[in-house]
Order: structure tokens, then sequence, then C-alpha cells
């Protein structure tokens, strides 16, 4: 009885033992080093979209590292955390990182708009910038009244306007598309709702008629309204999906017999993941780019030699030329280039959320820097100011020929006489809504 | 040994009606909800406070309305989502046309309104039951997320859908930092959970347990079905609506409608599941249970130091999850809360064997 007794409270003080030892088995961060949190979606309906983009970003923080030995000295630390596009778990890995190494995280990049407007909420009191590169709010372009939130290279009202702008240089001009009829296949979300009020406002202006298809989160349940587009028979087809719900509107509309050529996605839907399964039927269709198109360029002689040569990349070689990939790359990149004119200012040491955010709101890649860089033709130069958080409103169109993305049109600028407007509008009112004063921030 | 009652002599009625008859369960939940008002509030992180306490807190009101509704009335309800979407959205709107209500009223109206379209949708349950009523309040959650996404009047004609709260402010105190809010949250719980123990131990409460456990007996006796019924979805879905608003208020800050849908739905229920049906404290248990273990899991590799890629972890805490929930309905299908009852039991005898 005794002997028996012994053991267990052995027992019991080993399990107390071991477990006070692995509650403190935390690892310890060294002091120069710069935290960047990655919330990223590697699982759940969204995951073929998510994978490519997190591995560029993690590829170019493990470049500037190996490379450079970190910026300016200072090496990058990044910790992944699986959203699985959802934006209550988006919040939770964002509390669980946003406090980790020397100054917190420099900045957050969701990649998902529930996410944006939820972190939105919180970014302000935690002093960490949102680089909401391509998505987000369309309103947040005004660092007035979204002082920390950074919708670089477009936000979507861009992406409707330079589409119809591209739609109307087909048809002939913007007069001669009075009296047609434009869909928008939308998801069903934040993300998706955000080009109606620019189409609306367009076909006002100009006398087309917007149809507005939602279609309900994941987005594989699309048969009813491709046989809705097959009644309505519109002219063209704007596409503004995640996830499978690309991939899956082109199916169906290979299936309903729409032309493919008369379909334009957002540079969202515009990715290798989304047109390859539809195998050969997706030939033709178009979409909208983030300025960079498909393909390796210099950047990637850096890549192959400090990172994949040494077995550290995080994708397949054959994958890195992905318009995904890509962009991952260059939205770190503009993070890094970010922290780096932060440096300039505050001193070459782990900068604080705060002064990274001063980074952002003041970077400034001109042609050089970015040839510099090593991503030249893919990035047009990029200017952010306090009344200005976009930096460049730009982009082409792509199409798909079967085997690759081909640019098929000239740069288009979004019409800012019809976009400043609606954003100074949406802007004020988000202020009323939330009783804020805008103003630019300043940060000393 | 500890436990006895031994020696605890009643000497009036109300003595003996108490909630917790033993004074060692009345000291036990006295030092408890003390603890949690005075000591959590020395050493909880900011992460604690918005990741474990007031979630857990806020889902634990809507499971105490749900286990009101399938716990102790027996009518199954997966239209928790929408109700908590109708709260939430109620509370905005009256916040948002008049901005001066006190916030406690803005809560209350966002209950009561939750309570009405609660009873709406609960007059099918006057004709079918389990399985059949499931699919009806199924069917209440999907036109109450389809109701938000369409109609616009109620977001305010934001373009995105998505809409946004202010800051809050009782009686001139903001409560905007995350202590502030736990506060005001465990206030709301603590209130709710004791207005429906009581509930649930006095007449209302054994008019819906008599139509869970034999309706038709029920009516043979004397108790209107359509008075128990349709109380039982009323108060229900005032908790719910109260659970709603304050998850949108204080936990999403910002939402869509995607914020309360079918999952969020599934979720409520498997609380209750998972804590016990037809128990209070199974709600705040469930609700622990099913906010935490994935957390918890999701972390435990980088705790233990094991490198895995993150989707690895998230499939894996996918499995272990399910695997768990599984474990844990067979060891005890009546849910945490009758471990709890059963480990008071044993404690009743313990250190002695016999």
């Amino acid at each position: 009885m005794t002997g028996k007794t012994m053991s267990r409270k052995h027992a019991g003080i080993a399990l107390a033992a071991l477990l006070g030892a692995l509650a403190t088995a935390a690892p310890a961060l060294a002091q120069n080093e710069q935290f960047v949190p990655n919330l990223v979606y590697r699982t759940g309906a969204y995951a073929p979209n998510g994978v490519p983009f997190a591995n560029g970003i993690a590829d170019y923080y493990k470049l500037i590292n190996e490379r450079d030995g970190g910026i300016n000295g200072v090496k990058i630390v990044f910790e992944e955390c699986d959203t699985g596009y959802a934006t209550d778990r988006g919040v939770e890995c964002y509390e669980r990182l946003k406090g980790k190494g020397p100054t917190g995280a420099a900045y957050v990049i969701p990649l998902s708009t529930g996410i944006t407007f939820a972190l939105t909420e919180k970014a302000p009191a935690d002093k960490i910038p949102i680089i909401s590169m391509g998505y987000g709010r369309s309103e947040s372009r005004d660092g007035s009244v979204f002082q920390w939130n950074f919708p670089l290279l477009g936000t979507y009202w861009t992406a409707a306007d330079i589409l119809l702008q591209h739609i109307a240089k087909k048809e002939g001009g913007f007069d001669r598309l009075k009296g047609k009829k434009i869909a928008l296949v939308y998801h069903d979300s934040p993300y998706g709702k955000e080009p109606i009020a620019l189409l609306q406002k367009r076909a006002q202006m100009h006398g087309f008629e917007p149809l507005l298809f939602p279609v309900t989160h994941p987005g594989v349940e699309q048969k009813a309204t491709w046989l809705q587009i097959r009644q309505n028979r519109p002219d063209y087809v704007l596409l503004w999906g995640w996830g499978v719900m690309n991939s899956t509107a082109i199916k169906e509309a290979v299936a309903v017999g729409y032309p493919r050529d008369k379909m334009y996605g957002v540079w969202w839907s515009g990715a290798e993941q989304d047109v390859r399964p539809a195998e050969g039927g997706a030939t033709g269709y178009n979409s909208a780019t983030l300025q960079h198109t498909s393909g390796r360029f210099k950047l990637h002689e850096d890549l192959k030699k400090y990172v994949y040569d040494k077995g550290q990349g995080t994708a397949r070689w054959e994958d890195t030329g992905e318009i995904l990939y890509v962009r991952g790359l260059i939205n770190a990149m503009l993070g890094v280039e970010a922290i780096r004119t932060a440096q300039e200012k505050f001193g070459k040491k782990p900068m604080t959320g705060e002064q990274v955010r001063w980074g952002l709101e003041n970077l400034n890649l001109t042609a050089d820097r970015l040839k510099q860089l090593g991503f030249e033709g893919e990035v047009k130069p990029v200017k952010v100011s306090c009344e200005d958080h976009e930096g460049a409103r730009t982009g082409r169109i792509q199409t798909w020929d079967g085997k690759d993305w081909k640019i098929s049109s000239d740069w288009y600028t979004s019409d800012d006489s019809v976009i400043a407007p609606m954003v100074k509008e949406a802007a004020a009112r988000y202020a009323s809504e939330k009783k804020l004063t805008p103003g630019c921030l300043v940060t000393n | 040994m500890l436990y006895r009652e031994v020696g605890q002599f009643k000497t009036s009625y109300t003595a003996d009606q108490a909630i917790f008859p033993i004074a060692q369960d009345r000291w036990f939940v006295v030092v408890l909800v003390a603890f949690a008002f005075l000591a959590v509030p020395l050493f909880a992180s900011q992460y604690f406070y918005t990741e474990v306490l007031i979630p857990v807190l806020i889902l634990s009101i809507a499971a105490i309305g749900l286990n009101i509704l399938t716990g102790y009335c027996g009518q199954l309800s997966l239209g928790s989502g929408g109700f908590m979407a109708v709260g939430a959205y109620a509370a905005y709107n009256l916040a948002l046309r008049l901005p001066q209500t006190n916030i406690i009223l803005v809560f209350l109206f966002a209950g009561v309104m939750a309570m009405l379209v609660g009873v709406l949708f609960g007059l099918p349950s006057l004709r079918i039951k389990g399985f059949y009523l499931a699919v009806a309040t199924l069917a209440s959650q999907f036109f109450l997320e389809w109701a938000f996404a369409r109609v616009k009047w109620f977001t305010n004609y934001a373009p995105s859908g998505s809409v946004a709260v202010g800051r809050v402010e009782l009686f001139g105190i903001p409560i905007d930092t995350p202590g502030r809010i736990y506060i005001f949250v465990l206030a709301v719980a603590v209130v709710l959970a004791l207005a429906a123990k009581n509930l649930v131990r006095g007449r209302l409460g054994r008019m819906w347990m008599a139509i869970r456990d034999m309706d038709i007996a029920a009516e043979i006796i004397g108790i209107r079905p359509l008075h128990a019924k349709l109380s039982a979805f009323a108060i229900s879905s005032f908790y719910i609506g109260v659970a709603g608003a304050l998850w949108a208020f204080f936990r999403l800050g910002s939402w869509e409608p995607l914020a309360f849908d079918v999952n969020r739905s599934f979720q409520v229920l498997f609380m209750i599941i998972i804590g016990g049906l037809g128990t209070i404290l199974g709600s705040f248990l469930g609700a622990a249970f099913i906010v935490l273990v994935p957390i918890f899991l999701n972390q435990l590799p980088s705790w233990l130091g094991i490198g895995m890629s993150t989707d690895t972890i998230s499939h894996i805490e996918f499995m272990l999850f399910g695997a768990i929930i599984v474990f844990f309905l067979i060891v005890e299908p009546h849910g945490l809360a009758r471990l709890w009852a059963i480990a008071k039991e044993k404690l009743r005898l313990w250190p002695f064997p016999y």
C-alpha cells in the first residue's frame, strides 16, 4: 500500500515539474530582431489562393535575412498563424501575436477584407498598422480618417474603375456603354460588396445596367446564379470571387456557355489556381492585374541563389512565377521597405508599430529604387502620403491563353474625379459613426 | 467527508429553498464570483481578457438561453445564430438612431427584439417536434441571415454590408478597455445566470421540464403547451439576443451577417450538449470547452517546442477537437456538468473509500 501511494506521489511531482518546464519553455527572442506576424490561411475553402501568397511572403523575409542579413542588420522574425479566412480566428491570431518580439508586431497583413474590417477597430488602440494591399475598405485610402490602414497599390473602387475603363475602351468609349448590361458575380461578403458602389455610380453616369448576383460563401453553389446569367444575357460579367468560388464560376460559365472573353475578374480572381481547374475552358478569361504579371523576374535570381539553392524555399521552385506568389513577394517588399524608411528616421534598430506606420505613410519607392530591389517591370513607383494611403492607382488587364497569363492592355489609371468624392463621403461617414476627429497622425 | 451537510440545519423555508442548500456550495460560489470580480483583474493579460474570458462569458449567456429552450423545454433549435444576429442588429440600430440611450436599455431592447422574433419562429413548435422543429429553426437561421444581408435598412445602407459601433459608455464611464468590458460582461452574465437558475427552479421551469419529458402527459395534467413552449422560446431568445448584442459590441466591434451564420448556431448547440443539457453550470462549462480547446490545441505544438507548419497544426487541431468531443460524449453522455456532479458526490466520501 505504501509503495503504491509513494510512486503515485512521485509521478505527480514529475508531472508537475514537466508541466512547469513546458510552461516556461517559450523561445527567447534576441533583442535585435523585428517581429512580423503572418496571418495566413493554409487550410479551408480559400487555401488554394492563400498558400502561394503566404509562401511568397515567407520567402521574401527569408531572402532579406539571408542576402542582406536583415533590414540594416535587424533580422526579421516572422511567425505564421492559420486563420482559415475566418474573422474570429483572424482576430485571435492577431491578439496572440501582436505583442511578440522586442518591439511588438511591425505590421499585420490579414489577406481578408473581413478580418481587415475587424482589425480596423483594434489596430489604432494597439498601434499596429494594417497593410491591406489590393483589398480592405476602399475608403481607407483616406489617411486622415483611417490612420492605421494602408490599402497599398489599389482598392476595389480602383479595380472596378480599371475594369470599366477597359470595357468602355473595347466598346469605343463610355458613351457606347448606354443600354448595355454589366453583371457582377460577387462573394456575398464585404469583399464582394465593395465594388457595387462604384458600379452603380458609373451606371448612373453612363447609362448601363448593373446586374448584381451574390454568391454565398464558400461559393461552390453557383448553378442558379449562372442560369440566371444565361437568362439575362449580360454583355459583360465581372467576377469578384476568392478561393474555390473563382474556379467554380469559370466552370459554371463553361457549362452555361457564357463566353469567357467577356468575363473580367478582379485581381483576386485572376490566378493560376482559378483557371487551371476549368482546363481548356478558361481560355480567353480576363482579369485585372495589381500592376504585376506572372512569371519570374530579376528578384528570382537572388531568390534562387540565397533561398532555394540552400533548400530553404517555402514553395516549389516551379511555382515561384505564379501570380499570387509574386503578389506575396511584393507585399512583403512593401512592408520591408516601410520598415527601412522608418529606420532612416528612428534609427537602425527594431521598429515599433507606430514607427512602421510613419514609414508606411512616407513610403516613396522610385523607379530606380524598384530596379535596385529587383522589381522593375512588376511594380510602378509608389508614393504614399497621409491623404493617399493607396500610393498608386494603376493596373492592366491580363488574359489567360490556356497555359499562361498574357498582358492584353495598356496601363489604366483609375479616375479620381469619380472616386475621390466617393472616398471623401464614405470616410466622413465612418468618422461620424465612430465619433472620430479626422487628422493626419504625427509620429516623433 | 468534506462535503457532508452534517450539522447544517435549516430553520426557515427560505433557507431550505436556497439555490445552494449546502454551505460548502454557497461558499464556493461566493468565493468564485468574488475571485472573478476582484482577483482576476489583478493578473489577467489583455490576451486573456479578449480571447479567453470575454468570449467564454458572452457565449455562456447564449448557451444558457439555448439550454432553457433545448435542455429544459426539449425544443431543439438551430436558430441561435440568427437570434444573436437579431440582438446584434437591434442594438446597433437603436444605438445608431437614438445615440443617447443608456447602454443597458440598448441591450435590453436587443433582448426584447430577439424575444419577439423568437416567439414568431417558435410558433411551429406547437405543431412539430424533434428533428422537424430543428429544421424549422434552421430555416429561421437562414432567413434571418438573408434578411440582414439583403434589407439594407438594418445595416444603415452601408455599401459593404458591414457595420461598426463606436465607444460604449455606461453612466459616463467609457467601457473601452478589455478589463472594463470583462467586468461589465461578467456582471451581466452573473445576473442573467441567477435569473435563469431561479426561473428553472420555479413554476415556469417545471412546466418546461414537464413538456420536455412527456408533453402529452403534461397537457393532460393541465400544463398549456402553447404557454410553456412559447415562453421557453421567448426567454431563450431574450438571452440569446442579449448575448448577440454583447458579442457584436464587445467582441467584434465591426461585423457582417456572416459572423452569425449557421456555424455559430452549431457552436452554441455543441456547447450545451458537451456542457450538459438541462443545467445552468453546463452552459458555462460547455462554452469554456468549445472556445478554449481549439485555442489550446493550436498553441500546444509551440509550447511543446515541436515545429510544425501552420496547416498541419490546423488540421491536427480539427481532428483532435473532434476526437475529444467524441471521447467526452462516450465517457459521459450527460455532459461536463454531470462530471462535476459526480465529482461532488465522490467528495462526500473522500478521502475514505467507503
